[in-house]
């Protein structure tokens, strides 16, 4: 009756940044006028925001994945020097990348719970390890190509709307789902209180490499977007990790986890996406991008840490009574 | 004695030694059967010159990470006061001073504002350093294409001289990594250090400035981050924007720390064994020189030595904890 949208804690704030962005490049960008503008924005941003999305599970959860950008390189540079440039091998090297993808997850899990290495350094090791072994295996320059069908992932099209705006909206609303049901919250939960969910009886070591794997295997398959969509090079990835963070953070998930929203990371990600198209549109030099995004980056975490500290008294000062009249209403109930 | 003895087989510092020594007794006897010499004046040099840039930046990186803080912005900021340096001197002997006091007070003043950032704003560390990185870069980028400014002859002994097989700079580094030691295990700010790292709330409930102090230590990480970035000035005789993200200053001075026993959370680690840890990842880089090893393969060892590092101390830790 009274229905109102059910956000999780902290999804607000970005969903009005990222509608305010794309109202704005409405009136900046003449190709805004019509929905084919927000399509290509869209499908740019497909591969930072399945990045985000598999990033927040990891964050969330408490963990961190740096590993996720040179994976993205290393997926797309197997993917070219496999391929060759046939059609008939599209199959089996998408199979193989998400396959990878799943394996380099779940070593980075396993020796994170298995060995009680910090997240941090365990994929900072892989990110070292995925950026050597690929260059290694290729002799540091990239071969082969990309077969015409393994691309289409990236730029071809259902009609108007690109491959990749489908699979995004897949993606987002799979992990939508998967964060409702018992174990997408049982994963928010490992990151606030790793020993309250152990007591609980959760599974946490199988959880946490739940995420890591998700990570990676959401790593692999933004890596076929962004290989059909950009091409093969050595610096595909480069940064991607720093950057898919920095769309997580913006969407108000906290860093050392157990708070936000899996929907919140993407708009977060395609904010991030629809601020440096509108900085080109108005003609913002490529270089101060950076800039831009480290400001935004520590305004979005200062704005949150007091928002919540805000919430905090005023929870104190209203709340508490409050809890009280719901007590005695229950009371009544009864 | 067995407290001696156990203290002695345990610290992580001692394990970094020794895996050090190891590693250089190995590498001399691989480079050996290849038909050269890893430890002769050029080898030993080789080393100490790959360690002086990171030792520094490691030197501080450790002091942050101690406090449970971190810095994600040091890289660009070596190439920034690299730059500052550079510019300031403009080939001038008489504007030496000004130029490396210059690049000192840019770097300061970045750490005081990842200090107030973390502090002030309540930004989580990662997040705050990581910002303030991406701003210097785009700054880089914006007004950089590539090496500018340059430092006159005299300045450029620092980078090159040397007493025997060993540089100047690195005994700089030496007798900074001494002075930092010190500080950070004999005065009080240094134990407060500790403290904050250890756990902020207890440390401010028993009167500890915690705000203060990771604010020192930001400042103190920066500066170090602002030295490296002149002595690159004083070895590649002009300022370079990139030459600190290009050698991966950020990461791999976490990576050293950490290897010297840092623990990410705050509250261990020291400064010798970071120099250990620095020191390892130098002699894997010159034995690889040395052997001709394909370069990557670099990386790969680096990143496993590192998990396998940290691996091994957390199993120590735990042993030590139920026994």
């Amino acid at each position: 009756m009274n229905w109102r949208p059910r956000l999780a804690d902290g999804t607000a704030p970005v969903l009005i940044v990222l509608v305010v962005l794309l109202v704005t490049l409405a009136f900046v960008g003449p190709t805004f006028s019509e929905p084919a503008g927000y399509l290509a924005l869209l499908k740019r941003a497909a591969p930072l925001v399945i990045l985000a999305v598999g990033q927040y599970f990891v964050i969330v959860s408490g963990g961190f994945d740096l590993s996720v950008g040179s994976l993205v390189t290393a997926a797309v540079v197997i993917a070219a020097r496999l391929s060759d440039g046939a059609d008939a091998n599209t199959g089996w090297v998408i199979a193989l990348l998400l396959g990878f993808g799943l394996l380099v997850g779940l070593v980075n899990g396993l020796i994170t719970t298995r060995l009680l290495v910090p997240s941090f350094i365990v994929t900072l090791g892989m990110l070292l390890v995925l950026d050597g072994a690929v260059f290694l295996w290729t002799d540091g320059a990239p071969r082969g190509a990309l077969a015409p069908s393994f691309r289409v992932f990236g730029r071809g099209g259902f009609g108007q709307v690109p491959w990749s705006v489908l699979i995004l909206l897949g993606v987002v609303v799979a992990a939508a789902w998967f964060m409702r049901s018992g174990t997408g919250r049982t994963l928010v939960a490992l990151g606030d209180n790793e020993n309250a969910v152990r007591l609980a009886g959760g599974a946490v070591h199988r959880l946490r490499v739940l995420a890591f794997v998700l990570s990676g295997l959401l790593a692999a398959l933004a890596a076929i977007l962004l290989a059909g969509f950009a091409g093969v090079s050595a610096q595909v990835g480069q940064g991607l990790e720093f950057r898919a963070i920095t769309a997580v953070v913006l969407g108000g998930v906290v860093l050392g986890g157990g708070r936000g929203s899996v929907v919140a990371a993407a708009a977060g990600a395609l904010s991030l996406e629809a601020l440096f198209t509108l900085l080109n549109l108005i003609g913002v030099s490529g270089a101060l991008e950076s800039a831009v995004q480290g400001v935004i980056l520590i305004a979005a975490v200062a704005a949150a840490a007091h928002g919540k500290q805000l919430r905090r008294t005023h929870e104190q000062e209203v709340v508490r009574p409050g809890r009280g009249g719901a007590a005695r209403a229950d009371g009544v109930h009864q | 004695m067995t407290l001696v003895r156990r203290r002695l087989t345990i610290t992580p510092t001692v394990t970094v030694y020794l895996a050090l020594a190891a590693l250089l007794v190995i590498g001399s006897i691989l480079v050996g059967a290849n038909g050269g010499v890893l430890l002769d004046q050029s080898g030993i040099l080789n080393i100490l010159t790959r360690s002086t840039l990171l030792g520094l930046v490691a030197i501080g990186q450790t002091m942050v990470i101690v406090t449970g803080s971190l810095d994600l912005s040091v890289a660009y900021l070596a190439g920034l006061c690299s730059l500052v340096t550079a510019e300031t001197m403009a080939g001038r002997t008489s504007m030496m001073v000004p130029g490396v006091l210059l690049a000192l007070a840019v770097a300061a003043v970045v750490g005081l504002i990842n200090g107030l950032v973390i502090t002030v704003l309540k930004a989580n560390a990662f997040i705050a350093t990581l910002g303030v990185a991406l701003i210097l870069r785009g700054y880089l980028e914006h007004n950089y294409t590539g090496p500018a400014g340059s430092v006159p002859r005299a300045f450029q002994h620092l980078g090159y001289d040397r007493i025997g097989p060993v540089p100047v700079s690195a005994l700089l580094v030496l007798l900074i990594g001494t002075a930092v030691w010190w500080f950070s295990r004999r005065t009080r700010t240094g134990y407060h250090l500790y403290a904050v790292g250890g756990d902020t709330e207890v440390a401010r409930l028993s009167g500890v400035r915690t705000s203060r102090t990771i604010v020192t230590a930001h400042v103190l990480c920066a500066s170090m981050a602002g030295l490296a970035g002149v002595l690159l000035a004083a070895r590649l005789g002009s300022g370079a924007p990139y030459a600190g993200t290009d050698a991966g200053y950020d990461l791999e001075s976490i990576a050293a720390a950490v290897l010297g026993g840092a623990v990410l959370t705050g509250g261990r680690g020291g400064v010798v064994g970071t120099i250990g840890g620095v020191l390892i990842l130098a002699t894997l880089d010159t034995v690889f020189d040395d052997l001709a090893v394909d370069p990557f393969l670099k990386d790969v060892v680096r990143g496993v030595v590192l998990v396998a590092a940290v691996a091994l101390y957390a199993r120590h830790r735990l042993s030590r904890r139920s026994s």
